[in-house]
């Protein structure tokens, strides 16, 4: 597509999004087409002055109405139900699927992989590998935009949302913020970097993390003491069990304290560290105290790759 | 070649020209103080305050909407600040929803025509229709004092946690602003509720009401029912931003979506207060410029109910990309599709009455038929954002900014003006010349198409809305816009200098000049201050235009009508 007025298509759903846009572009075209051609036809036919035949006016029909009101109706259905399979199936990212984390801020995007390399408004992918974003917000609302995948989704304070993609075509493409976040909106945007898997391989090794992001959660564990309570290396065994252990938490239920059950994902451990009276583990003291305010949501994210290294517990 | 040349038009040419006697005793010269203005309870009298304020509200948003367009002819940031652009945007849709287009054809042209057209005297409530007055003005100067305070950069969306904790602007002010004016709204649909259910003449039964009550009816009730919950939202907001309760900041414990599902309860619905009353006037316009029965009227009046019931079910289609679960967008997907339908019905029906019609092409038709153009071609893009995985693309650039306003400018903006023309005559006692009328109604058109279209493009190749700087591909569409923007302007100033005009030199109009078969055209022009002499008495439905079309005497609706003539 070398349409000047046309994006840039970068994958297999941005495809897909056009032809649902342009194939549904010529159904509504249709449907106004009568509008507009059958007004201009009756003003000129039977303007004032004009003789034409005007007997047997009709004031209104019963079956031309219910036709004009279904006829459309469930033409729209027929699209309402390839649009909403497409949107559906865009929620769930596949298993194999390589996980970023994004924090937006006022007013810029970070970016950390899990090997740990970290980049700022730029993002490097391999092409043809699925992508899942899993984004959060320092402060206020954000949105990640891209345009050429034809994907867009709110980035919230306090709690996680994801999107994810496969781009087929490598190159750069722009990265956008798309709700209002203040003074520096219109400038908080990047790009999106699709290279080959060996370029993406050299970038990795060039942007040189000596440690993954387990790794630097591990550390920031040690630092914050968090051993005093949940174990050292996480197990819980030397603890006086104040805390519950760590190993083999992640993507397992937790009875909770008020007798329900949730399930150890992402958002729980990232709430049990920033507001752990939320949700208290059952036979536990609430005695944890919050890292809000200690902690940014880069930290969280770091502690929560350090938990995942620690084995799963479960299907996630 | 008649209507090029000569300003008179056919449909006013049956009319004699009333004496001087019936102007000295209108509503106009009941009074010719200040004070006879400013504490009046006649409708007609509020209807021109309000009409007054919101004219003056409509150019103070036209200002900032001016810089706007100005300031994007390029990329870079050049005219205005980072945050000056992000004032300028959010003060042009804080004064255009709240001060301009809410209240525009209700409280002008629904406060002086709908006790007119149902046969009453007045509204029920008329000094609680002059509160009404008193409080939108009052959130007027609230607004004014935002702007003195230094601007607000929320938009008019007031998103949480932006608005309730880190925004530095003058927030508290605004949202007092968009509070206060919240009751003047309230006041209003209570006081035409009320109206339309107990005050309707004799023989003025449901099924014979004017189309424009039926859709100030509808209006009415989403005004009641709607806007207490924005109220409710924005105290929540001024109470977080003033004592730091955590309601919307997840860092206070709060939910920053609990924000949107509010008000996006109250401004979907609010979307339909704007194109409600809008539809209303088409209706008017349509079957008078066809001088022809309404086709399908059940249909037309059950379709503004159905709009104003289903449009309270689908706020939720603001939020498909905001994180609320996908499930509920399906389903708010599929209720936008179906708020669809009842505005179609309305379209196909419109175009079905100009059929067969006897039809006069004027200033007053040539707005109504902007309203219907450019309503279906935002009512059409409406329904791609309501398709999830468009609007997933789409939403929040100027795709949308363009939709919504096709919806708001292009149809409810060209049907106030219809309306203004139409009733124009009745309002002022004269006449306004309707070539100029006629040129007015195209260049609007024309720069609106100019100016909007161009921003479906952008949004499409990824611009987002609220962006004062933007990349370099963007900038031949957007000087486009800013070219068709001021081609706009002109159009909309050019019906202030030759309706003010026509105050002075322009001809008397009589009582119905356009040959119209509503109850308002059986009164003077301008009417007296009780509206009728006599109790209208009712005896058919309404748009009973003569069968042989323009030739015969169009027969009052009334049984009484001749003596309100002489």
């Amino acid at each position: 597509m070398s349409l000047h007025f046309w994006p840039t298509q970068a994958s297999l759903h941005a495809e897909h999004v056009d032809w649902l846009i342009g194939s549904f572009g010529i159904l509504v075209a249709l449907l106004a087409a009568p509008v507009f051609i059958l007004s201009a036809v009756y003003l000129v036919r039977y303007r004032h002055g004009r003789k034409a035949d005007r007997s047997q006016r009709e004031a209104g029909n019963v079956w031309l109405e219910t036709a004009w009101a279904a006829i459309p109706f469930l033409l729209v259905m027929g699209f309402y139900v390839w649009s909403t399979k497409m949107f559906l199936d865009q929620q769930s990212p596949p298993d194999d699927a390589l996980t970023i984390d994004v924090i937006a801020k006022q007013w810029m995007w970070k970016f950390q992989h899990a090997g740990g390399q970290r980049e700022i408004n730029e993002l490097h992918v391999p092409v043809g590998r699925p992508i899942r974003l899993t984004m959060t917000s320092q402060d206020v609302i954000h949105s990640l935009y891209l345009p050429a995948l034809r994907i867009k989704q709110d980035v919230l304070p306090g709690r996680y949302t994801q999107e994810w993609f496969a781009a087929t075509d490598t190159g750069t493409f722009p990265l956008r913020c798309a709700e209002f976040c203040g003074t520096d909106h219109s400038v908080m945007g990047g790009r999106l970097v699709v290279q080959t898997p060996a370029d993406f391989a050299g970038w990795q090794a060039q942007a040189g993390a000596d440690r993954s992001l387990a790794q630097l959660g591990h550390t920031l564990f040690d630092r914050l003491g968090c051993a005093g309570c949940h174990g050292g290396n996480a197990q819980g065994q030397d603890a006086q069990v104040r805390a519950p252990p760590l190993a083999g938490l992640y993507g397992k239920p937790v009875p909770l304290a008020d007798g329900s059950i949730v399930r150890a994902g992402d958002q729980y451990i990232h709430d049990s560290i920033m507001l752990p009276n939320k949700q208290v583990a059952a036979g536990y003291e609430p005695l944890m105290p919050p890292f809000g305010s200690v902690l940014d949501e880069e930290q969280v994210a770091q502690l929560e790759a350090y938990i995942r290294s620690l084995g799963a517990g479960g299907d996630r | 070649m008649s209507e090029a040349t000569s300003h008179v038009n056919p449909r006013m040419s049956q009319e004699p020209i009333p004496d001087t006697a019936v102007e000295r005793v209108s509503y106009l010269a009941e009074g010719h103080s200040l004070r006879s203005w400013l504490l009046t309870t006649d409708h007609k009298r509020i209807a021109i305050l309000f009409l007054i304020s919101i004219t003056f509200f409509f150019f103070c948003g036209g200002i900032a909407a001016a810089l706007i367009r100005l300031d994007l002819l390029t990329p870079a940031p050049d005219l205005l600040s980072n945050d000056g652009y992000n004032r300028a945007f959010s003060l042009h849709g804080i004064i255009m929803v709240w001060f301009f287009l809410i209240p525009s054809i209700p409280t002008t042209f629904g406060n002086f025509l709908l006790p007119m057209m149902i046969g009453a005297k007045d509204l029920a409530f008329p000094r609680l229709n002059l509160a009404s007055w008193y409080i939108f003005a009052l959130g007027g100067l609230a607004t004014l004092a935002t702007v003195v305070l230094g601007g607000v950069d929320t938009g008019w969306t007031f998103y949480t946690p932006f608005s309730s904790t880190y925004s530095n602007g003058a927030v508290f002010m605004a949202v007092t602003a968009v509070f206060i004016s919240g009751f003047s709204s309230i006041l209003t649909g209570i006081n035409f509720i009320v109206t339309v259910h107990k005050l309707r003449c004799p023989g003025m039964t449901w099924g014979r009401l004017p189309l424009f009550v039926w859709a100030h009816y509808a209006t009415a009730v989403i005004f009641v029912l709607a806007t207490p919950v924005l109220t409710i939202a924005l105290l929540l907001v001024a109470l977080e931003r003033v004592f730091g309760i955590g309601i919307f900041d997840p860092r206070l414990g709060g939910d920053p979506l609990l924000f949107q599902h509010l008000f996006w309860f109250y401004s979907h619905p609010a979307v339909y207060i704007m194109v409600l009353p809008a539809m209303g006037v088409v209706s008017e316009l349509i079957t008078n410029a066809a001088h022809k029965q309404i086709f399908g009227y059940w249909f037309v009046a059950g379709s503004a109910i159905a709009i104003a019931v289903i449009g309270f079910m689908v706020w939720g289609h603001h939020m498909f990309v905001s994180g609320q679960s996908p499930y509920a967008s399906a389903i708010f997907s599929f209720l936008s599709i179906l708020v669809a339908v009842p505005s179609a019905i309305k379209v196909y029906n419109w175009t079905a009455t100009l059929h067969k019609g006897d039809i006069v092409i004027d200033g007053p038709l040539l707005y109504a038929l902007g309203f219907i153009g450019l309503f279906t071609i935002g009512g059409l893009t409406g329904l791609m954002l309501a398709m999830l995985s468009i609007d997933v693309h789409v939403t929040d650039t100027y795709f949308v900014v363009a939709h919504f306003h096709f919806i708001m400018v292009g149809g409810s903006v060209s049907a106030f003006f219809g309306a203004l023309h139409f009733w124009w005559p009745k309002v002022t006692g004269r006449l306004y010349n309707d070539l100029w009328a006629r040129l007015a109604a195209l260049l609007i058109f024309a720069g609106f198409v100019m100016t909007f279209t161009p921003q479906f493009l952008l949004g499409y190749e990824g611009m987002p809305r609220r962006y004062h700087v933007y990349p370099e591909a963007f900038q031949p569409l957007n000087v486009m816009s800013s070219v068709g923007a001021s081609i706009l302007a002109l159009g909309y100033l050019l019906p202030f200098t030759y309706l003010l005009w026509s105050l002075r030199y322009g001809k008397p109009a009589g009582p119905n000049p356009w040959g119209a078969t509503g109850l308002e055209w059986t009164t003077p022009s301008p009417p007296p201050k009780h509206n009728f002499e006599t109790v209208p008495i009712v005896d058919k439905q309404a748009y009973c235009y003569p069968v042989g079309g323009r030739g015969e005497q169009s027969e009052p609706r009334t049984q009484n009508a001749k003596q309100d003539d002489g």
